[in-house]
């Protein structure tokens, strides 16, 4: 008794941090204080800036309604920015994410050099991007394309008319689409490797003495098995790509014409380049709704599909 | 005529020997178990009866053909594994379905087999749940109503009970049995559970790194232990061991009896120090030494809980008995001779 008594008071102070209810907040604050100043707080301005007047030569906050918005719709840049981000977003999952299955089918089974390989692949995304942006310049020059070279020397292409990768408009989308697939490539491997080592080997062995050749085992057993693997890679390959200006940036500079636009590097150009902050913003709140329609939809598909 | 067979089985990954020359057939209708610990190739040689490891060399005989080339969905063997490998994205019916289709089978006859196998195993009213909505028991079912729906000429059971409680794991055990007896096809079982091959196992085969140590029935493995490894193996406890002329004696803890109980045969008389008692509700367990012994490992007796233990007591020397006729003798090597 008297022990305890003697005990408690110190105890108090000295167990704080024990508890569950005072340690828990003080963990969560810093992330909570974080996604505050720097998603939540910037979120709001944009909202606010989108129904203001506000450019940087005229900085005052005349309120106009939802000109804006009409402005930015209206306009063919605009439309054209739209289509692209889909075609680019979409055509680097597709992409991106089916040689990552390949690479990850190779990459599991048991060779020489596996470990090099392996390392090799996640490559693209350790290369920062400016610079292999760069190399890809390189390679979609108009003269000194390796890629043309070698169409050429296939035979593939008219040695006096050489493809013009970042000069023509279709080419371009292409091209900014492929060197992104590029960069999304070695998500999908580390993606599809996660998956595939997940699958218990057991499944694997039932699938083989049950008769279920290549294809069935892949299409029926394993796919949908590592399936909520692969649409959590989707949702942050799409979510990345959709907000992402980089590629398009440093490639194209949205050109030839605007024709490989995408929200994020039209939003950048209106706002921050030419200091039209309003319309700028009205661009990149175009973002949210799809984005957030993608994710529920994904998640929902997720919960579905749970196993 | 054996329904699957293993001639002179060897399987060598790279420095270690897992399988080294095993010969093992289990005849039509017949349960074989095999027995031994973590890491005796038990399920290396199953996996190789079933083709999803190649043997380094030797034949494996299934239904009287060499099935050596031939992968596992061509061998008509079924395989529960351990953890059943049941598809978690489809419901039992399609689980259960699912070798089927990949046969080509017709939609109706796989109606009818999947119902089949289900009524047989009594899991109809679960075909339209996922494996996660399922007990560890109905799993196992589920595992095996798969196996049985393709008929094969071979069951190959992994370890199917291990991953059940006490005492679902006893209940599942007799339902095991209970099928094989009902659809009669040759079934070779791994285990490390002896409770589980003495009472499942027409034969049973004793293994130990990569050699069967010894094969017959469970009553032959457990009178007459082939060497000291298997005496001792089986039998909880196990077989007692006393030196003896470079050999040893064995004797089973349930034979070794305070001498007054023991009347009217010949006899072998120890002089035994009990040293602690466990009391099991059936029976007692007493632990302790013979005179004279060197070994490290405790002498053991056995006895019914219903016999009292008059004046026997810890610490103390007490005179105990085997019937002459409960000895077994191993020569200098540990194996079996019949030596008096």
């Amino acid at each position: 008794m008297t022990a305890i008594a003697e005990f408690a008071p110190r105890a108090r102070h000295r167990f704080l941090f024990d508890r569950a209810e005072v340690l828990g907040p003080l963990f969560i604050a810093p992330a909570i204080l974080y996604v505050f100043a720097l998603v939540a707080l910037p979120f709001f301005l944009a909202i606010y800036y989108s129904i203001s007047a506000f450019t940087i030569f005229d900085p005052s906050y005349r309120f106009v309604g939802a000109k804006n918005f009409l402005d930015v719709m209206q306009s063919d840049v605009f439309r054209r920015t739209l289509a692209n981000t889909f075609i680019f977003t979409i055509g680097a999952q597709i992409i991106g994410l089916l040689l990552g299955k390949f690479a990850a089918m190779l990459l599991m089974k048991e060779f020489p050099g596996r470990g090099l390989a392996r390392a090799l692949v996640v490559l693209p995304w350790a290369v920062p991007v400016s610079l292999a942006t760069l190399a890809w310049q390189w390679m979609f020059d108009s003269l000194y394309s390796v890629i043309n070279w070698t169409l050429i020397a296939v035979g593939l292409v008219d040695a006096a008319h050489p493809p013009q990768w970042l000069g023509q408009q279709d080419l371009a989308m292409i091209a900014v689409t492929v060197v992104h697939a590029w960069r999304l490539f070695p998500f999908g491997v580390v993606i599809f490797i996660a998956g595939f080592t997940s699958v218990p080997k057991d499944i694997l062995d039932a699938a083989t003495v049950d008769g279920a050749g290549f294809w069935r085992r892949n299409y029926q057993i394993i796919l949908p098995i590592i399936m909520p693997i692969v649409v959590i890679g989707l949702i942050f390959g799409t979510v990345f790509t959709f907000t992402d200006l980089s590629v398009v940036y440093l490639l194209t500079r949205g050109g030839p014409i605007n024709a490989t636009q995408v929200l994020g590097s039209l939003g950048f150009q209106v706002g921050i380049l030419s200091g039209d902050v309003a319309h700028g913003a009205v661009i990149c709140l175009f973002l949210f709704p799809f984005l957030l329609l993608v994710v529920i939809f994904m998640l929902r598909a997720l919960r579905r599909r749970e196993i | 005529m054996a329904s699957v067979a293993a001639r002179d089985i060897k399987k060598q990954f790279d420095e270690v020997t897992a399988v080294n020359g095993v010969s093992l057939e289990a005849r039509d209708g017949e349960f074989v178990v095999l027995l031994g610990p973590s890491g005796c190739g038990k399920t290396t040689l199953l996996r190789i009866i079933a083709g999803l490891e190649k043997q380094t060399s030797g034949d494996i005989l299934i239904g009287g053909h060499v099935v050596n080339d031939l992968p596992p969905r061509a061998r008509g063997i079924a395989m529960v594994f351990q953890s059943y490998g049941l598809y978690p994205h489809l419901t039992v019916w399609n689980n259960i379905a699912f070798p089927l289709k990949t046969q080509g089978t017709e939609r109706d006859e796989i109606k009818r087999k999947v119902e089949w196998s289900a009524r047989l195993l009594g899991i109809e009213r679960l075909l339209q749940r996922k494996p996660r909505q399922l007990s560890g028991g109905e799993r196992q079912r589920v595992a095996l109503a798969r196996a049985l729906v393709r008929e094969p000429t071979v069951f190959l059971l992994d370890e199917p009970l291990s991953n059940l409680d006490a005492k679902l794991r006893a209940s599942a055990r007799s339902e095991i049995k209970q099928f094989q007896l009902t659809v009669k096809t040759a079934t070779i079982y791994v285990t490390h559970d002896q409770v589980e091959a003495m009472g499942m196992g027409d034969r049973i085969a004793v293994m130990d790194h990569g050699i069967v140590k010894q094969i017959g029935s469970p009553t032959e493995i457990y009178e007459h232990p082939a060497d000291e490894y298997v005496a001792t193996f089986l039998g909880t406890p196990p077989m007692n061991l006393v030196e003896r002329d470079g050999g040893s004696l064995g004797f089973r803890p349930e034979h070794f009896l305070p001498k007054e109980l023991l009347n009217g045969s010949a006899l072998q008389e120890f002089n035994f120090r009990v040293d602690r008692m466990e009391y099991l509700g059936s029976e007692r367990i007493l632990y302790g030494d013979i005179e004279g012994r060197k070994a490290k490992r405790e002498v053991t007796a056995k006895l019914p809980a219903h016999v009292a233990l008059d004046g026997i007591s810890a610490g103390a020397w007490h005179p105990f008995a085997v019937r002459q006729r409960e000895l077994r003798y191993f020569d200098g090597e540990g194996r079996q001779t019949i030596k008096r």
